[in-house]
């Protein structure tokens, strides 16, 4: 059975460099970073001090009564969605909404509404609790908001698996359309746990950076001096279509998705493997679905988040799978690790490069570790013709997902 | 005890704060759901902030029998 071809016609974001997708490229494309010290009182006792926060509130988007019902993890869903769903001018498609399908995962869900509502039962008893706690926090409640803004009818679904999940619901999406569930899927997303608890919780595992004094220098992917990643905070959506649904409608095409590698370590909790061999084979899967020679995979957004292994364990798996050639970069640089929505905002960054024919630039990339061995586009953005490019994503749990993307 | 003026005024405040209902538009004859569009979840926030402002204890089974902002109000007036 031939797959049928899946494409992007739309594409949407919040993030630390910007509220949209065109704010966070031009700023991801200019080098700038995202990470801020966080002014809140709670962090005076925390060791991380630091963080990427979204550079438009949601408050500044959504009015006051309809996201008082909203965890922060769904409020940057909804936004995104808004903006990838116009994007592929969708609005006035006339849509069968019994093949429109959602996919949107979170890598930790809606804990700020839990620790918030823990506080008042704490404070006040449990009357007090909102009526509204278990859809702003249950894991599934941002794909279900975007499926009730879009009355998606044909499966909403809410993969996890930590910091693969924007990348892993991406994946989903393709397997929707393939197997002929649905012709259209707002896939992608979505992460929005700036607070103590997350951020001690992490730092307790010494996992992310203290470079405290100086946050735009943080988060530095392959290079010597990076002590752990950034958090950041929003959420990456993107239209997938099946191509002739997209054609015949005159949809506007950005690039294929071509395919996807779905892959688990079954080695440890929260190291990756070392050699990076359940990453390689994951990048081989990918490959070998989309039926592209890996020569053609110029360039790759790597999930590298500035950890001293999980940088480098991914160099071995993409020398292995792909070898030396592509030109790497690592987005997270700029805006931080984004958690479950990583993956679904670096899928855009990657789709944007092969159609600007640009690959964004790692910032910070100063003194490059001696196991990088490979070319990466450090501090400067670089002209490149792409005709197919890979985003990798790694998350705690051992998953592996690579997307591969390729020019329409 | 509160007049059924201030309770109306009181509640007006609760509906704009929980669920953005104009106070303009809120009159003892108005139905909660089918006139100030105010969803089954955001009702048991109404009967909450309402318990705490008036003083009044308003049990779960009584909340179905308050249709109106008026069914509310005479309810507050002979409970608090």
């Amino acid at each position: 059975m031939t797959k049928p071809d899946v494409v992007v016609t739309g594409i949407g974001a919040t993030t630390p460099l910007g509220g949209d997708v065109a704010s966070t490229w031009d700023a991801m494309l200019a080098g700038r970073s995202g990470v801020s010290k966080l002014t809140q009182e709670w962090a005076d006792q925390l060791t991380v001090k630091i963080a990427a926060q979204l550079a438009v509130e949601p408050s500044e988007v959504i009015d006051r009564v309809r996201l008082r019902k909203l965890d922060r993890s769904e409020a940057v869903a909804l936004i995104a969605a808004a903006e990838a769903w116009a994007d592929a001018g969708l609005a006035d498609a006339g849509l069968d909404k019994e093949r429109l399908g959602v996919v949107v995962g979170s890598g930790i869900g809606g804990a700020q509404t839990l620790l918030a509502q823990d506080d008042i039962l704490e404070a006040s008893g449990a009357r007090r609790v909102s009526p509204h706690t278990v859809p702003m926090l249950m894991p599934n409640g941002p794909a279900a908001f975007v499926g009730l803004e879009y009355g998606a009818q044909a499966g909403v679904h809410a993969p996890t698996s930590a910091c693969a999940t924007g990348a892993e619901a991406v994946a989903w999406g393709l397997d929707m359309i393939r197997s002929g569930r649905a012709d259209v899927v707002i896939a992608g997303g979505t992460e929005a746990v700036i607070h103590p608890l997350p951020i001690a919780g992490f730092a307790s595992m010494r996992a992310m950076s203290t470079r405290n004094d100086e946050p735009e220098k943080a988060s530095r992917p392959w290079d010597k001096g990076r002590d752990g990643f950034v958090l950041g905070e929003g959420a990456g959506i993107l239209i997938l279509e099946r191509a002739d649904h997209a054609v015949a409608r005159g949809a506007r095409i950005y690039a294929r998705l071509a395919g996807a590698g779905m892959t688990s370590d079954g080695y440890d909790i929260v190291q990756p493997h070392p050699e990076g061999t359940g990453a390689a084979k994951a990048i081989t899967k990918a490959l070998r679905d989309a039926g592209v020679d890996k020569a053609d995979v110029v360039h790759v957004n790597a999930h590298a988040t500035s950890t001293p292994v999980g940088d480098i364990a991914e160099i071995a798996a993409l020398r292995s799978a792909l070898g030396e050639h592509p030109v790497l970069t690592a987005t997270k640089s700029m805006t931080g690790h984004l958690l479950g929505a990583a993956g679904a905002l670096e899928s855009i960054a990657t789709i944007l490069a092969i159609r600007d024919s640009v690959v964004p630039p790692t910032i910070n990339l100063d003194d490059p570790d001696d196991a990088l061995t490979m070319d990466v586009a450090a501090h400067k953005a670089r002209p490149l013709q792409i005709a197919a490019a890979l985003n990798n994503s790694f998350g705690f749990g051992g998953h592996n997902v690579a997307l591969l993307f390729t020019r329409p | 005890m509160a007049t059924r003026e201030e309770v109306v005024t009181g509640l007006a405040e609760i509906l704009e704060e929980v669920a953005g209902v104009n106070p303009d538009d809120v009159s003892e004859e108005k139905s909660f759901t089918e006139d100030l569009d105010v969803d089954s979840l955001s009702m048991v926030e109404v009967v909450v902030a309402a318990e705490e402002k008036f003083g009044a204890k308003i049990p779960d089974d009584e909340v179905q029998n308050l249709k109106t902002v008026g069914d509310a109000v005479s309810f507050i007036v002979a409970n608090s």
